[in-house]
């Protein structure tokens, strides 16, 4: 069994800027891996690719063993956007319905999942409410919930904490092992070294460059850290000293 | 399903936004209303046919102003008076002066009439019988109560019409993408012609409501002239509506945010209404009459006044109605492609 996504060789340019530059990492099955790096780092660009959204300038992505972009596959990710791309002028209810309708969810099922995700985000007894009149915090869940209708195979989740108070971005990572325990492969990017943690796998992103990976465990070791945030800064010095 | 999941979006999001439903209900009311108040009729000079029996006197008619040309051929003469070559022919059969007018634009109506009476009056004095002769006048199409509002309004409500669908749907499309909800959708198995076909069909129901009512106000409340089927005239400002529709969000793909969307309406809307018949075209300059016919008003306009004014019906306007429903296609099958930008697939 291979792995569940496999970048290889991976590089993307808009025009002449190089944004990506030959990224190649692999995501187990059931694993949550992290991709850590500051803004502009070219983040959100590969999780976009990844989700089909763009198409990579060379190399190849596979995901569940197919080539990306595929549409059929497109039902089997789950994606939440770093902007919370939801309609202000709606229910928190109706733009799950929404959501759920392009994945082909119907009448009773489609009831079911919207109640189990936006309990699962602590929203169910906002849904009637316009999405406008929601908190930053409340547009995040939103969004996660939306991304989960589908039960998607993969999850792919842009900076998906921002703006989430402690307590609740604590049961949102809670959600994320339950989801990884019971077979969804997750993927999620942060620029919050203490989030990084959390992951079982660890990519570092800088520049457009993968500059280390492994187990947080293992980044730290391997540059005799005490946190993520310095081993990122090894990484990251002994690439900028070459 | 996709797409009616779209639909049934759009309407909910559209009902929500009571002030843009306004803006694409009542504010065409309003300006119509308006300009049914306001205009007033400008000079004109009038293309008249002169039929005579008494040939000295058509002479000293042609030769009295320049209007006047003289036909030997009567039937010619209603030929070019139904292509609106001419604006009125004028026959002098003693005692009997007939005039027939072409009637479609009453202000081409008033000055044939004042040309007329002026260059008689001025001849009378050299004219053997002028006194005895007895003029009928005569209307082919509209009649002696037709104002300036019934020849402008049927262009003035494929106009905004297509003014208002266009900027409200471009707008939507827009902030479709710079929310990020485009991206979110194309993180999903929708195809892009799916989104395009949905976001037709949801607007698609607005303006179906809108051509309604705009057409039954201008028809009922503002009295203006309708000689053919309301249900043509809807006809027709649906199609427009649909390009419109169909132009605005393909256009929105070129825009950053509302305000450059908004610049397209001097680029794009504006330079139509100069096309669109509400002003000659013939009297234009003639490398720039061709440009009538890249423009979806020029059709919407003319199959207006076929139906409203001259009471046409489908059989004179099947061909501008293709034409739009042709426009729109084009305009859908390009944003399709527009789309790729964003999502190859």
């Amino acid at each position: 069994m291979s792995s569940v996504i496999q970048v290889l060789d991976v590089s993307k340019n808009y025009g002449s800027q190089p944004v990506l530059n030959n990224i190649s990492l692999n995501v187990e099955r059931n694993e949550i891996y992290g991709l850590l790096g500051p803004s502009g780092a070219g983040k959100t660009t590969l999780v976009k690719m990844i989700a089909g959204i763009e198409t990579p300038t060379s190399g190849n992505i596979t995901v569940l063993d197919t080539a990306m972009p595929n549409l059929y596959n497109m039902t089997r990710i789950g994606f939440m956007a770093q902007s919370d791309a939801l309609y202000a002028e709606l229910s928190g209810q109706e733009n799950l319905e929404f959501f759920a309708s392009i994945y082909g969810l119907k009448g009773t099922k489609q009831r079911e999942r919207i109640l189990h995700t936006a309990s699962l985000v602590n929203l169910t007894d906002f849904l009637k409410k316009p999405v406008h009149q929601y908190s930053g915090g409340m547009k995040r869940r939103l969004s996660l919930a939306a991304a989960l209708l589908h039960e998607p195979e993969v999850l792919i989740l842009d900076e998906p904490t921002v703006g989430i108070d402690p307590v609740l971005r604590q049961s949102i990572w809670n959600e994320l092992y339950k989801l990884s325990v019971a077979g969804t492969t997750i993927l999620v990017t942060t620029h919050v070294m203490d989030e990084a943690e959390k992951c079982g796998q660890l990519g570092m992103l800088r520049d457009g460059r993968l500059i280390a990976s492994g187990s947080p465990q293992e980044l730290k070791e391997s540059t005799t850290s005490a946190t993520i945030e310095e081993a990122f800064l090894s990484y990251g010095g002994a690439a900028n000293e070459n | 399903m996709r797409t009616r999941a779209l639909v049934k979006r759009i309407i909910r999001q559209f009902i929500r936004d009571k002030r843009t439903l306004a803006m694409m209900f009542l504010a065409p009311l309003l300006i119509l209303t308006l300009v049914n108040l306001v205009f007033s009729g400008n000079n004109y000079d009038p293309e008249i046919a002169v039929i005579s029996s008494t040939e000295p006197f058509a002479s000293q008619l042609e030769g009295a102003d320049s209007s006047f040309t003289i036909y030997e051929n009567s039937k010619q003469a209603f030929d070019d008076l139904e292509h609106e070559k001419l604006d009125a022919i004028i026959e002098i059969d003693p005692p009997t002066t007939k005039i027939t007018l072409e009637g479609s634009n009453p202000t081409a109506n008033k000055a044939v009439m004042m040309t007329v009476e002026k260059t008689l009056k001025s001849l009378a004095p050299k004219s053997p019988q002028p006194n005895a002769m007895e003029t009928k006048v005569d209307y082919l199409h509209g009649s002696a109560d037709m104002e300036s509002f019934d020849y402008m309004g049927p262009f003035l409500i494929g106009f905004f019409i297509f003014f208002f669908v266009f900027l409200i749907s471009g707008v939507s499309f827009l902030r479709e993408r710079t929310t990020g909800t485009l991206e979110r959708l194309l993180a999903t198995p929708m195809r892009r012609w799916e989104m395009v076909a949905g976001y037709v069909l949801g607007f698609g129901i607005f303006t179906i409501i809108q051509s309604a009512i705009i057409v039954s106000f201008s028809i009922y409340v503002l009295d203006i002239m309708m000689a053919g089927s309301i249900w043509y005239v809807i006809l027709i400002t649906l199609m427009l509506a649909v390009t419109a529709l169909s132009l605005g969000t393909l256009l929105s793909a070129f825009a950053k945010n509302e305000l450059q969307m908004i610049q397209f309406i001097p680029l794009v809307v504006v330079p139509q209404v100069f096309f669109s018949g509400l002003f000659n075209i013939e009297t234009m300059t003639d490398w720039l009459q061709p440009i009538s016919y890249i423009m979806p008003l020029t059709y919407g306009g003319q199959a207006m006044r076929e139906v409203m004014i001259q009471g046409g019906g489908w059989a004179d306007i099947y061909d501008e109605v293709l034409v739009l429903a042709g426009f729109s296609l084009l305009f859908m099958v390009l944003n399709v492609l527009a789309l790729k930008k964003h999502r190859k697939l």
